[in-house]
């Protein structure tokens, strides 16, 4: 597949590095001071090393401000404002991903072998909310198929299942009276778009390691797709033959597919695709912007899906 | 004087401090004032326009929850809040008025195409619109002039139709909503009991005269 850079400009030339550096520096003493206190969550943000990618955009990212308080993690409540007053709670060390079903070598990797073993890169990217609303994030992390190719997939499997952490103690939003949405949280991509090179596991945001709100300590990302596809959390990964059930398709079947492919032609029933809001964009007197097919990366991704009615594989 | 001022007094029940009714508007408002002027200041969060239409859209179903408790109020408890009902059920108007105008303005930048899109095919958009156009006849007929041109039925039976406008107030309120989150299914209760106290009254008033005799 031929991928071209998307632009020429370097990210570092929009936004000045110093200013990350100065908070990554004063981040790391912080972090030092919570290991040492023994505090967990968001406190132990540690800096993390990541190279620079081809596949970042140069648009204007979202404030991390905005990234870290405006998010849908159910597990915490259906507020925006939840996920980032309730997620301290949950404890995202030790913690081990499972990889199992046709591989050849499944097994437990705690986060830390998988973020030590992994050349970590900076990519920023469009997140698109199928709510109509939309961010650019500087996600940090490796690509999934890294790690597929490690454990050595069967000729069998043909998509891949990602199960949340479900932990009622340490969860409030799973307990509720009403259940939003059925326990754990499950996702899915088939193995070709889990091996797109767009598609990452992301361990952190803004040069740092994920805050619990964002998905801590591991996250997919799979940025031609509606946010909901990236699984918060992952305890667990599986390869299997059958397309994998999803949280939202069982919820709302007629609402989410399992695809969930941004795409401004065709209309969530109760959202219009067409347009969107980008976060942190004119305040009040927001202006919405056009959908880009794909969420703009129809280039590098648009081949996975020739030949398929994408009005019926939503 | 003081058998004088017993009667009418026992008569309207649980004595409440008068207050003029201006006052109600008055902080009424004070939500509206507060959110446009923390908008305006980027002290709404992530997404300020989407929390300023919200916020707005609920303080309207609040305020016809409001106007709807009135009658239970005073048969039940005999709390007499009678006088202060129009000023309510105006200012659940008025925050239906700055609820439409956010998204067509702000939401929507007036685009008319999008707009009508929206309404035709997003039902609760449309259940959200037809309420707003029910509460209009109702708003401006909410003046003593217009009671008195109507006559006291024809107006009281036109008035019913806010019982119309707070179910499609509280099912627009659900289908906004992805899944089955708390806060709309909570709303939509409180509106069940209102009107269904209503209709539990009516049949067993109905009933009541044949059980009774004189």
């Amino acid at each position: 597949m031929l991928i071209r850079r998307p632009n020429d400009i370097l990210p570092s030339e929009i936004t000045p590095r110093e200013i990350y550096l100065n908070r990554r520096q004063w981040m790391a003493g912080a972090a030092g001071l919570a290991l040492a206190a023994g505090l967990p969550g968001a406190l132990s943000a540690a800096p993390l090393n990541a190279a620079k990618s081809p596949f970042s955009t140069d648009e204007k990212k979202t404030s991390l401000e905005d990234v870290t308080s405006y998010n849908n993690y159910y597990e915490f409540g259906t507020a925006k404002e939840d996920p980032a007053a309730k997620a301290k709670s949950l404890k995202t060390s030790p913690w081990t991903v499972k990889i199992d079903g046709m591989v050849g070598k499944p097994g437990e990797f705690a986060v830390e072998d998988l973020i030590k073993s992994s050349a970590l890169e900076e990519r920023i990217y469009r997140m698109r909310c199928v709510e109509g609303w939309s961010m650019v994030i500087p996600w940090v992390g490796f690509p999934l198929a890294d790690l597929v190719k490690r454990v050595e997939p069967l000729g069998s499997a043909k998509y891949v299942a990602f199960e949340t952490a479900y932990r009622p103690d340490e969860m409030p939003g799973v307990d509720s009276f009403f259940p939003v949405l059925e326990w754990p949280y499950v996702e899915g991509l088939r193995l070709d778009e889990a091996m797109n090179p767009l598609t990452i596991l992301a361990v952190g945001l803004y040069g740092e390691t994920l805050p619990n709100q964002n998905g801590a300590p591991i996250r997919l990302v799979v940025p031609w797709k509606y946010g909901f596809k990236g699984i918060k959390s992952i305890t667990r990964i599986s390869f299997v033959d059958k397309q994998p059930e999803t949280s939202w398709n069982k919820q709302a079947a007629n609402e989410y597919g399992f695809y969930a492919n941004v795409n401004p032609s065709v209309d969530h029933p109760r959202w219009s695709q067409a347009t969107e809001r980008r976060i942190g964009e004119g305040g009040l007197f927001v202006k919405r912007r056009p959908t880009l097919m794909f969420n703009g990366y129809a280039e590098q991704v648009a081949s996975l899906y020739t030949g398929m009615d994408l009005k019926k594989f939503y | 004087m003081a058998g004088q001022a017993s009667v009418p007094a026992a008569k309207k029940g649980f004595a409440l401090p008068q207050v003029p009714k201006i006052l109600v508007y008055i902080v009424g408002f004070i939500p509206a004032v507060w959110l446009f002027y923390a908008g305006i200041n980027d002290q709404l969060g992530a997404d300020p326009m989407r929390y300023l239409e919200q916020a707005l859209g609920l303080w309207a179903l609040r305020f016809l929850i409001a106007t709807l408790t009135v009658t239970p109020l005073r048969q039940l408890f005999n709390i007499n809040l009678l006088r202060y009902r129009r000023a309510l059920g105006l200012l659940a108007f008025y925050y239906a008025v700055l609820h439409l105008t956010t998204y067509l303005v702000l939401d929507q930048g007036l685009d008319i195409a999008a707009i009508v899109a929206d309404i035709v095919k997003r039902p609760y958009i449309t259940i959200g619109m037809a309420t707003f156009v029910i509460l209009v006849p109702l708003a401006v007929t909410s003046n003593n002039a217009a009671i008195r041109r109507m006559g006291g039925q024809a107006w009281a039976k036109l008035h019913r139709l806010v019982y119309v406008a707070a179910i499609g107030a509280a099912l627009h309120f659900i289908l906004v909503v992805k899944s089955w989150p708390p806060e709309p299914l909570v709303y939509a209760a409180i509106v069940a009991v209102l009107l269904g106290y209503r209709l539990v009254r009516r049949t067993t008033k109905r009933a009541s005269p044949r059980q009774r005799p004189a």
